[in-house]
C-alpha cells in the first residue's frame, strides 16, 4: 500500500522557540501502524529533532499521552487507520500541563500529587513475614479497577478543573486514594481523608466524567472520585456528630 | 491550554558550561523493581541514609511494567524449595551457580510474601489464600500472579511503597552517561538531566546498576525502547566483565512485526501451539506426549522451556510448516478451548494485546505468534552478594550476571529475581555507605569534565553516519548471527559488522543541536551503549564452543561440552578497546550436570 497520511505536529523548542508552532509531516499508513510508530518514523527518516515520549509500545507504560485531534491518546494505542477519512492528525503535547519540549509535557505535578495521598499500604502492625493477608476475589474485586492505573496522565489533560487550577489534586491521584482505601488490608483511610477532603480533594471535581472516557485502561477515575464524595460525606457527617457531642475532631 | 514559558525559564540553567554538582550515600541507576526493591531495602536497613534513585525514564515507566505472566516462589505443600532448585539449574543447562539458586529459592517466596504485605494485588483463590499458575520448566505450579500483569502490579506496588521512606529521593528523567572511578573505587556518576540537558555529577559511597537488560540489539524483541543495556556498557567501559552475554532468551510467543510479548501463562493456563496443519509440533521435539488442549502438564509440550519451544519453531520455519502471515511467519497459539470466562479473568490484557495490535479475538480465533529476543540470561559479573569486581560498584536485576540464570532462564525467576536480589544489593551498599567511603566530588571533577567534553562533543557531531541506519544495521546482524540457532559463518560477520559500526559509530552526525529534551543525543548515546554490548555477546558466543540451553551451535558445535565449557564466559572490554573472553568455573553443590528431562521423560511417561 502507498498510502500516505499528513501529521500536524505541534513544535516548541525552548532554546530556540518564543511560541509553539506547527510543522506538517507526511508519512505512510498502513493499517498496522500506530501513531506513535508514525512519530518514530518521523524520527527516523525525516526529522530527527522531533521529542517525543515512548517505551513499551504496548499500553502499559504510560509514557506515550499525546492529544490526536485535540483528545488526550496513548499515542502506541491509537492508529492511523481510524484517521484516514480525516487525512490529517493533529499531535500536540497534552493539554494542561507546562511543555518541556515539542511532544513532551512535564508531568512532574502530577507525579507529585500522586504522591501526595499516601499510596501505600497503611497498617497498624505487620503481619508475620511468612503469612498472607487473606483476600478474596470479592475483596479484591472493589478496588481492583482503581489499581490499573498506568499514571500516563490522560485524564489530567482530558480534566477541566485541573486545568483551571493546577492544585487539584486530580483524576488518578484521586483514584489512588480511592484503590487503597476500598483495599481490605489497608487500615489508612482516615488519614488519606485530609487529602480527600480538602478544597484540592474531590469536592472540586464538578463530575464532567471526561476523565473515565479518555481513560485507556478503563480505570473510571469518575466513579472513584464520586465513591471519595460519598466517603467524604460520611466522614464530615461523622465528624460533625462528634462535634455536636464536644469530642472535638475525629 | 498549555504552559510554554515555564520550559523556557528552565532552558536557561543549561548549557554546555554548566556542571551540577550532588552527593549522596547511595544512587541507584534505574527505577525498575531491582531498582526500587534495592532502595527500599537500603532504607530500611539504615534510615539515616541519603538515597538516590536515579533514572532516564520515570519508576513506573520501567520495563519490569510489561512483565506479564508471574513470580515465582515455593508456596504449595507438596512443593520444595529442592524442587524449585532443580528446575532452575536443570532449565539452565547446568550453568546457574548453584549457591546462588540456593539462595535465590529461599528467599523468593518471603519476597512475595513482602509485597503483598506492600499491597500487591495478586490473584487469590476462591478462600482469599495466593494462587499459583503453572509455568513452562517448573515441575509444580508456583508461579504467583496478578492476573497478566504481574510486572505491572509489582513496578507500581513497588514504586507507590519506595514513597513512604525519607530516605530514598529521586532524580526522574536523568540519563547516567559514566560511571566515575577514584583509586579503584567506583565513587559516583555523571548524568545529563534530559529536561534541560545539564550534566550533573553525583558523588556517592555506593552505586548501584539496575538498569535491566539489552534486548534492543535485536530487530525483533518484546521489550520497550528504552531496554538499552545502559548499565551493562557503563560496567563493561571500566573492565568489569560481562558474563554469559551469549545466552540470549528468545521468548516463544511474541506477536509477528511488532515482537509484543504474549504470556507464557496463556500456555500455563492450556493454550496450546499448532503449525499450519493444526499439528501440535512441539510433540515431535522431545516435549511430547501430546497432552489434552487445556490440559496442560508441567514440562511437557507447550510447558517446555522456553529454548526448546524456540528451537523448535525454528525447525518448524525450515521444514515450511509454519503459518504465513502479513507479518511474516507465525505458529498459532490456540486459546479458544478455554473459553471467554477464563480467558477474561486470567489473560485479560493478552486479550486486549491481540484485538489491539493484531486485530483478532483469543476467545474466537487462534493468535499468531513466533519467538522475538526477550531477555539476557548474562550481564554484569557478581558474587553472589551483587558484588562487581569494582569496589563500590553493585549490579542487581537483569543488567547482572548474579549466576541465576545459567544458559536458560526459566519463566516467573526473574521477577522474583528483583527481589530476592534487589533487597541484597540494597542491604550491601547500605553497609559500604554506613563506612562512609564517599570521594569529595571535587576530586572527581576533573574526569567527570572531560566526560561531560566528550558527551558534548557528540551532541554537536556532524559526521556523514546516520544513526538509525547504524541501529538497523545492528539489529539485523545480531538477528541474523546470534539468533536462535547460530552458525560460523554468519557468527563472524556479526562480529565484524559490529566491529565496522562501532569505527562508522565515531562518524555519527546528528541534526539536534540543542539541549532540551534532545532525545537524538540521548538516543545516540544509547546506540553506543548497545554497541558494546552487542560486540560482548557476539564475542561470547564465537568463543562458546559448543551448544547449551539458548546458545546453539548446529553445525560446527552441535552437543554440550562440560569438559570445557561448563564455565561462565567473562568478555572484558581491553584498554585500547579489544574483547578478550575469558573463563571462570561455575559453582556445583550437589547437582552433578546430567540431561535436560521435559515431555514423558520428565514425569517418567514413555515419550513417544
Amino acid at each position: 500500500m502507498s498510502d500516505t497520511i499528513e501529521l500536524a505536529v505541534t513544535r516548541y523548542r525552548p532554546e530556540q522557540d518564543t511560541q509553539p508552532w506547527e510543522q506538517r509531516y507526511t508519512v505512510p499508513c498502513s493499517d498496522d501502524m500506530s501513531v506513535l510508530d508514525a512519530l518514530n518514523y518521523i524520527k527516523d527518516a525525516l526529522d530527527p529533532s522531533l521529542s517525543h515520549r515512548w517505551s513499551c509500545r504496548m499500553a502499559i507504560c504510560g509514557s506515550c499521552g499525546v492529544m490526536v485531534n485535540g483528545e488526550p491518546k496513548l499515542s502506541c494505542k491509537t492508529f492511523l487507520r481510524d484517521y484516514r477519512e480525516a487525512g490529517v492528525l493533529e499531535v500536540r503535547a497534552l493539554d494542561n500541563l507546562p511543555v518541556e519540549r515539542d511532544l513532551v509535557a512535564d508531568i512532574s505535578g502530577v507525579v507529585e500529587h500522586i504522591e501526595a495521598v499516601k499510596p501505600w499500604l497503611i497498617r497498624h502492625s505487620e503481619p508475620p513475614v511468612d503469612t498472607a493477608h487473606s483476600q478474596t476475589p470479592a475483596q479484591m474485586a472493589r478496588y481492583h479497577a482503581f489499581s490499573q492505573c498506568i499514571n500516563c496522565a490522560l485524564c489530567y489533560a482530558a480534566c477541566p478543573q485541573f486545568g483551571r487550577n493546577p492544585a487539584f489534586l486530580g483524576p488518578a491521584a484521586l483514584t489512588l486514594a480511592q484503590r487503597y482505601n476500598l483495599d481490605s488490608r489497608d487500615e489508612g483511610s482516615s488519614e488519606r481523608m485530609p487529602w480527600l477532603n480538602a478544597e484540592e480533594g474531590v469536592w472540586s471535581c464538578t463530575f464532567v466524567g471526561y476523565c473515565s472516557e479518555v481513560c485507556p485502561k478503563d480505570v473510571d477515575p469518575a466513579s472513584a472520585i464520586n465513591r471519595g464524595k460519598v466517603a467524604s460525606d460520611i466522614n464530615y457527617g461523622v465528624n460533625l456528630f462528634r462535634l455536636l457531642r464536644g469530642k472535638g475532631d475525629a | 491550554m498549555q504552559g510554554y514559558a515555564r520550559a523556557a525559564a528552565l532552558c536557561v540553567l543549561g548549557g554546555a558550561n554548566a556542571m551540577n554538582q550532588q552527593q549522596a550515600d547511595i544512587v541507584i541507576v534505574g527505577g525498575g523493581g531491582a531498582g526500587l526493591r534495592a532502595a527500599i531495602a537500603a532504607a530500611e536497613s539504615n534510615p539515616g541514609l541519603d538515597i538516590l534513585l536515579l533514572s532516564k525514564v520515570y519508576p513506573m515507566r520501567s520495563h519490569t511494567v510489561a512483565a506479564e505472566g508471574g513470580c515465582a516462589g515455593v508456596i504449595q505443600a507438596h512443593d520444595s524449595l529442592d524442587a524449585h532448585f532443580d528446575d532452575t539449574v536443570a532449565g539452565g543447562d547446568w550453568l546457574c551457580d548453584q549457591d546462588v539458586v540456593d539462595y535465590f529459592v529461599r528467599h523468593a517466596t518471603e519476597e512475595n510474601l513482602r509485597l503483598e504485605h506492600w499491597g500487591c494485588p495478586w490473584s487469590r483463590k476462591p478462600d482469599g489464600s495466593i494462587n499459583v499458575r503453572a509455568f513452562g520448566g517448573m515441575q509444580i505450579e508456583r508461579t504467583w500472579f496478578a492476573a497478566d500483569k504481574t510486572g505491572f502490579h509489582i513496578l507500581h506496588t513497588l514504586f507507590q511503597t519506595s514513597l513512604k521512606y525519607p530516605g530514598i529521593r529521586r532524580c526522574d528523567e536523568y540519563f547516567c552517561t559514566d560511571l566515575l572511578v577514584e583509586d579503584g573505587h567506583c565513587a559516583g556518576l555523571l548524568a545529563i538531566d534530559m529536561r534541560s540537558g545539564e550534566q550533573t555529577l553525583i558523588a556517592a559511597s555506593a552505586v548501584i546498576l539496575a538498569t535491566g537488560g539489552a534486548a534492543r540489539v535485536y530487530r525483533y524483541n518484546t521489550n520497550g525502547g528504552i531496554v538499552t543495556g545502559d548499565g551493562m556498557a557503563l560496567a563493561y567501559r571500566q573492565g568489569v566483565p560481562l558474563r554469559d552475554m551469549e545466552f540470549v532468551q528468545y521468548h516463544p510467543t511474541g506477536l509477528p512485526g511488532s515482537g509484543i510479548l504474549i504470556t507464557e501463562a496463556a500456555r500455563g493456563e492450556g493454550g496450546v501451539l499448532t503449525n499450519r496443519e493444526g499439528y501440535r509440533y512441539l510433540q515431535d521435539y522431545g516435549l511430547g506426549p501430546e497432552t489434552p488442549p487445556g490440559q496442560p502438564q508441567n514440562k511437557q509440550m507447550e510447558l517446555g522451556p522456553r529454548d526448546r519451544l524456540s528451537q523448535a519453531f525454528w525447525h518448524e520455519e525450515q521444514a515450511g510448516r509454519t503459518v504465513a502471515t502479513e507479518r511474516g511467519a507465525a505458529v498459532h497459539l490456540d486459546l479458544r478451548h478455554l473459553g471467554e470466562q477464563h480467558i477474561q479473568e486470567r489473560l485479560p490484557f493478552i486479550r486486549d494485546l491481540a484485538r489491539t495490535y493484531i486485530n483478532v479475538d483469543a476467545v474466537h480465533e487462534p493468535i499468531p505468534v513466533r519467538p522475538t529476543a526477550h531477555y539476557t540470561m548474562g550481564g554484569i559479573q557478581t558474587d553472589r552478594h551483587t558484588a562487581t569486581c569494582l569496589p563500590g560498584l553493585y549490579a542487581v536485576g537483569e543488567c547482572a550476571s548474579v549466576g541465576l540464570h545459567g544458559a536458560n532462564r526459566l519463566g516467573s525467576n526473574s521477577l522474583a529475581e528483583l527481589s530476592v536480589f534487589g533487597r541484597l544489593a540494597g542491604e550491601q551498599a547500605a553497609e559500604r555507605a554506613a563506612q562512609g567511603l564517599a570521594v569529595d566530588p571535587q576530586r572527581l571533577r576533573p574526569q567527570a569534565e572531560a566526560q561531560a567534553a566528550e558527551r558534548e562533543a557528540l551532541r554537536r557531531a556532524n559526521g556523514p553516519e546516520r544513526l538509525a541506519v547504524l541501529r538497523d544495521e545492528m539489529a539485523g546482524a545480531m538477528e541474523a548471527g546470534i539468533g536462535i540457532f547460530r552458525v560460523p559463518a554468519q557468527m563472524t560477520a556479526t562480529v565484524e559488522k559490529i566491529a565496522e559500526l562501532k569505527a562508522r559509530y565515531q562518524q555519527l552526525g546528528l541534526k539536534d543541536g540543542s539541549h532540551a529534551f534532545n532525545t537524538e543525543w540521548l538516543q545516540a548515546i544509547e546506540l553506543g551503549f548497545l554497541l558494546d554490548v552487542a560486540e560482548a555477546m557476539s564475542h561470547a558466543a564465537l568463543a562458546r564452543q559448543e551448544s547449551r540451553g539458548s546458545h546453539q551451535r548446529p553445525e560446527d558445535f552441535p552437543a554440550r561440552n562440560d569438559a570445557l565449557f561448563l564455565r561462565h564466559s567473562l568478555a572484558r572490554q581491553q584498554q585500547g578497546g579489544a574483547t578478550e573472553v575469558s573463563w571462570q568455573d561455575v559453582v556445583i553443590t550437589r547437582s552433578a550436570p546430567g540431561e535436560r528431562h521435559y515431555g514423558g521423560k520428565a514425569t517418567g511417561e514413555a515419550g513417544r
